[in-house]
């Protein structure tokens, strides 16, 4: 302990500021933590240069294949020797916080004490994927260091080709748009693979993500494999008196201007009486007006989810939005939840079949055709999957009669 | 030697016991909400219990003595509970109004701003860059500082039309993901191959099927099993470097910065859009990278100058057009905005739509 911190001038100047200082942080843990000392020194150098300097590797926990992220430095000296040897191994652990990221002080004190006897002293809340990212860890520290946040009730996260660590909103705890338990489909979902999570051996990896309504507040259509999003299919509730009210207090043009006008299917109209007429037939639950008349407007009753397939950004065929598969799924019961944790199975086992290695479920769809997809895993075509029909006449329609014959029968059975 | 210790395979905690009560207790049975203030939500249960929430921002790497810091701000005024945001945001919920002001006192003076609320600009989320990634063309968490640091009063107030969600990107797989605003390494040369140590360390069928364009081939270079690149074809972006660390596609002077706006992922008014180019070229340039903060801070200003409320940066270049667009923010307009990837037809205009 006790090593002098390298002249760092180019990272000093992101001490100053408002913003908080993510700098000042390192040289506080580098004070008695000499993995950071050095780890300043490699980071110095990167601003210098502007290269970067690590290198994966191999680093595990026993009786897993992934969830551990390694890094070795590349910075050598003359003698192939690590430049800055205190943090030439420096691994982060990937920990899945609760659904939610709700914590208690308690709980988040004894990371810290873990991390302060076995690492670096760095802990990002958290990475891109949703973990805690506990950065900075000698080979020899993961071990123990993951054993005691387990022991806590802590589990890694997912890397590699496989199942990843999921990502839910705040949804049912605190947010009054909330359409679904989001925890427990997200519980649920990584939890029942955690096989393919903690053993990576799928063709590459594949997310699950949950928001609570068509905000979307965890990017799930953009970046999901599967994407869960709330939603209701009954009429949107409306407390009249206090839609008056928001009109009492905005006036007429404000909420012409930035409620009606902006319902992107023209489902509402302001009453002479300054009273809302809904179009639920044709509201698309987009949830604008909702999220500006937080009091008056509210989803309804009969709520659940619709299911998106496919998102991801653009390795390698560019970037894909997620694609409806399920417009809408009661999640409610027991039974619900098993029909959903069911079809996920599904998508996983036929994912880990039918794509090319290193190929995500969205361009596994682009290159077999929706269709391919759908009845691989067992799921009727719906109007609400496209934006538009076909405008290209090179297909086949051998089993025109067959198909609208399924079509009619599905409708007469409701 | 006694067995080794198996991991219990617990997977997601409950995140029950790690709840606010009042949260609990209301859980799913919230009525509306409203913001008495910027940085403060305040939701009201169906039974009548209300809380507030306090958001501040913060480095998100952070050192644990930052991290006991929140913890004993939470411990004293915020009943020892807290959750973070997607964007690194921490939360602190009260049950009692009167404690609101305090809490942020408090945050203020131990310097973590209170915002990121509404139509704020949000905590940039990001990647890891040059602190732990192995494959980063820049930094993240400094380039963030830097920004945030610039914009600093926009994520205190709510003054943009509509929230402002940014991300940035160490590398063009673009981690950071959507964002209204995005900042990412675009790199502009072909991978610098050390034939060498090709053979040892990259799985050349690996490599060769990771092209996007198929620029990529094995070869015998120097006597020794190799790769060699199509430079006309490459499209440099980077899909090579992680399976294949001898391709190396960071350069310190080539690899620049692009901005990207539109990206949103939410569904209200408009489906969800991914983010379009509107500048590249942009000098990376540790430690405060002035130049990326500049065309950020330009779009910003004529956004917050031009849109309508509740218009997203993508729904109000969509309302005003592209030419509109460039005209106002002074950005040239190149033949690299015109995409040419497969699909990149339905982004043509083929009306005679036009702005004069």
């Amino acid at each position: 302990m006790g090593k002098n911190l390298h002249d760092t001038p180019m990272l000093d100047q992101l001490e100053s500021g408002p913003w908080p200082s993510f700098v000042t942080g390192l040289k506080r843990l580098a004070n008695d933590n000499d993995m950071m000392v050095d780890l300043l020194g490699q980071l110095e150098t990167s601003y210098e240069t502007r290269k970067g300097y690590w290198k994966g590797g191999t680093v595990g926990v026993i009786g897993y294949g992934g969830g551990i992220i390694p890094r070795f430095t590349e910075l050598l000296d003359d003698n192939k020797e690590p430049l800055f040897p205190e943090a030439a191994e420096f691994h982060t652990l990937r920990i899945m916080p609760p659904a939610g990221m709700h914590y208690d002080t308690n709980t988040l004190r004894k990371m810290c004490d873990v991390w302060e006897k076995y690492g670096s002293g760095l802990i990002a809340f958290h990475g891109q994927s949703g973990d805690i990212m506990f950065q900075g860890c000698t080979t020899d520290n993961v071990q123990p260091a993951f054993d005691e946040l387990n022991e806590m009730g802590f589990d890694l996260g997912g890397a590699g080709p496989a199942v990843r660590t999921g990502m839910s909103c705040v949804g049912a705890a605190r947010c009054e748009h909330s359409c679904v338990n989001e925890q427990k489909v997200h519980r649920m979902l990584v939890n029942a693979f955690l096989d393919d999570m903690h053993r990576p051996a799928l063709p590459y990896k594949f997310k699950f993500k949950v928001s609570g309504c068509g905000n979307d507040c965890m990017n799930s259509i953009q970046r999901a494999d599967l994407a869960t999003i709330g939603t209701w299919r009954d009429d949107m509730k409306v407390d009249q008196d206090e839609v008056k009210a928001y009109v009492a207090d905005k006036g007429r043009k404000y909420v012409i201007d930035n409620v009606i006008t902006r319902c992107p299917t023209q489902a509402l109209s302001l009453n002479d009486d300054d009273t809302l007429a809904v179009d639920n037939s044709n509201c698309v639950r987009c949830m604008h007006c909702i999220n500006v008349m937080t009091k008056a407007l509210s989803p309804g009753d009969d709520k659940g989810v619709t299911l998106l397939v496919g998102g991801k950004r653009t390795l390698k065929i560019g970037d894909l939005m997620g694609t409806v598969v399920v417009p809408f799924m009661k999640l409610e019961d027991d039974d619900d939840f098993e029909a959903l944790e069911e079809l996920a199975g599904e998508m996983i086992d036929f994912f880990a079949e039918n794509a090319l290695e290193h190929e995500r479920t969205g361009e596994m769809i682009e290159r077999i055709g929706l269709i391919n997809f759908l009845e691989g895993i067992g799921l009727e075509v719906d109007p609400n999957m496209v934006n538009q029909t076909r405008t290209s006449n090179y297909f086949r329609a051998d089993d025109w009669d067959e198909e609208a014959g399924k079509w009619n029968e599905r409708k007469a059975a409701g | 030697m006694s067995a080794p210790r198996m991991p219990d395979e617990c997977g997601v905690p409950d995140p029950f016991p790690y709840m606010h009560p009042t949260m609990k207790e209301n859980f799913g049975d919230w009525k509306y909400h409203d913001r008495p203030r910027p940085g403060v939500l305040h939701h009201v249960a169906n039974g009548g219990d209300q809380i507030w929430t306090v958001r501040a921002g913060t480095q998100r790497q952070m050192d644990l003595y930052t991290i006991r810091k929140l913890c004993d701000i939470a411990d004293e005024f915020a009943d020892g509970f807290v959750r973070f945001t997607i964007r690194s945001n921490i939360e602190y919920m009260v049950t009692d109004e009167s404690r609101v002001q305090p809490l942020i006192d408090k945050l203020g003076e131990e310097g973590f701003p209170v915002g990121g609320t509404g139509n704020s600009v949000s905590m940039i989320s990001h990647t890891q860059g040059w602190l732990h990634c192995d494959i980063p063309g820049t930094d993240a968490s400094g380039a963030v500082k830097a920004l945030m640091d610039e914009l600093y009063d926009e994520f205190t107030k709510e003054e943009m039309p509509n929230r402002v969600r940014m991300t940035t990107s160490c590398c063009q797989i673009n981690c950071g993901g959507q964002g209204d605003i995005a900042i990412n390494i675009q790199h502009t040369k072909p991978p610098k191959i050390n034939h060498d140590l090709v053979a040892n360390v990259c799985e050349r069928p690996t490599v060769v099927a990771r092209c996007p364009v198929a620029a990529i081939r094995p070869a015998l270079v120097n006597g020794k099993p190799s790769l060699e690149i199509d430079e006309k074809k490459c499209v440099c972006c980077g899909a090579c470097f992680p399976p294949c660390p001898p391709m190396q596609i960071n350069d310190p002077e080539h690899s620049k910065f692009a901005i990207w706006i539109g990206g949103k992922n939410s569904n209200a008014r408009t489906k969800p859009t991914f983010h379009k180019l509107v500048a590249a070229g942009i000098p990376n340039n540790p430690p405060r990278w002035p130049e990326v903060a500049e065309v950020v801070k330009n779009i910003l200003s004529v956004y917050k100058e031009d849109a309508k409320d509740y218009e997203r940066i993508g729904e109000w270049v969509d309302r005003i057009g592209w030419s509109r667009f460039f005209e106002k923010t002074g950005l040239p307009f190149t033949k690299y905005h015109i995409d040419n990837w497969r699909g990149a037809r339905t982004s043509l205009n083929a009306s005679a739509h036009i702005r004069f």
